[in-house]
């Protein structure tokens, strides 16, 4: 069994849209770590507006680590049932996946509109800017996933498992990795140090 | 037995070991700040390490990075990447913290007084 799933993953890799995805993965750190520049130069520009320390609420975002973590952990674990040919217990966990990533985003989407329904949008301060624009666009990348996890479980349900599709699971996986690594940063640089 | 235990790691055995490993991180920054068990730049030092760890982990554990056979494309963009990130983030910080430090870290009447001065340099 061990071969088998060594030889679906040594195709797989060799794949060249793999290494494409792999490629804009990596592209895509850097768009984030201009992001995190950025933010952490303008994060002390308040004009006079709040700062991190004022704003944020550490429990809710760590709670929205967790399901964050959560689901990327059951990506995973799903991906490997379906290397296995489990495609019950596949499903199971992509479902489980997906509630979690809606989790996330509505918990962000709520803060973001707790912040804007107090009048610190993006428009008060150059911290506020970067922030939105920062933690917005880790957003928009798990709304994207979201959509794309849709799009992979619609096509799976009315066509079946193919090669094809496990390919594109794959890179799916990937990318919500990925997703989580970034936010462990955001975690990190934007919630925690802005508190510490 | 390292090799089985490597190999291991792409097993849902794999999965969990990161997934629990990740959370302990978390939890262990997330307490530090909140019981401000230490402060200024040692915290800021500790949750970064705390930060780099997690990252690695999940490169391990979930991305499975520099396993497979093929991976020298992978590994060789990743660390390109890695190049440019820190190009720009330390030269980001650099520049703005060295201008912050010369211009605008001085009250207005000074501010005026230094450009009215160094005018035309």
């Amino acid at each position: 069994m061990t071969e088998k799933i060594n030889d679906l993953k040594l195709k797989v890799l060799e794949d060249k849209t793999a290494s494409g995805f792999w490629l804009y993965l990596m592209t895509d750190c850097i768009l984030f770590a201009s992001l995190f520049a950025t933010y952490v130069v303008l994060h002390g520009n308040t004009a006079g507006g709040p700062s991190g320390a004022d704003i944020f609420q550490l429990p809710i975002v760590l709670a929205e680590t967790f399901i964050l973590l959560t689901s990327s952990f059951a990506c995973g674990v799903a991906l490997l049932a379906m290397k296995q040919g489990k495609t019950k217990q596949m499903v199971g966990w992509l479902v489980a996946t997906y509630l979690l990533g809606i989790a996330f985003l509505t918990i962000e989407l709520t803060e973001f509109s707790g912040l804007i329904a107090e009048g610190h949008s993006w428009q008060q301060s150059a911290f506020l800017s970067a922030f939105f624009t920062l933690v917005g666009t880790h957003g928009a990348h798990i709304f994207v996933g979201l959509v794309w996890l849709l799009t992979l479980g619609l096509v799976f349900f009315k066509r079946g498992m193919s090669e094809k599709l496990k390919r594109q699971f794959i890179l799916f996986g990937l990318f919500w990795h990925f997703l989580d690594v970034i936010w462990i940063f955001i975690f990190t640089v934007v919630y925690l140090m802005g508190v510490a | 037995m390292f090799k089985q235990w490597w190999q291991n790691t792409s097993s849902v055995f794999g999965y969990v070991v990161g997934f629990v490993l990740s959370l302990a991180l978390t939890f262990v920054a997330y307490t530090l700040v909140v019981n401000k068990v230490v402060e200024g730049v040692t915290i800021m030092v500790l949750l970064g390490v705390l930060a780099l760890v997690q990252v690695i982990i999940q490169l391990i554990f979930f991305l499975h990075f520099g396993r497979e056979k093929s991976s020298r494309f992978k590994v060789i963009t990743f660390f390109s990447m890695l190049g440019v990130l820190l190009i720009v983030v330390s030269g980001s910080l650099w520049i703005m913290y060295h201008l912050d430090y010369n211009m605008m870290n001085m009250p207005p009447d000074q501010l005026q007084q230094r450009m009215d001065k160094e005018a035309g340099f």
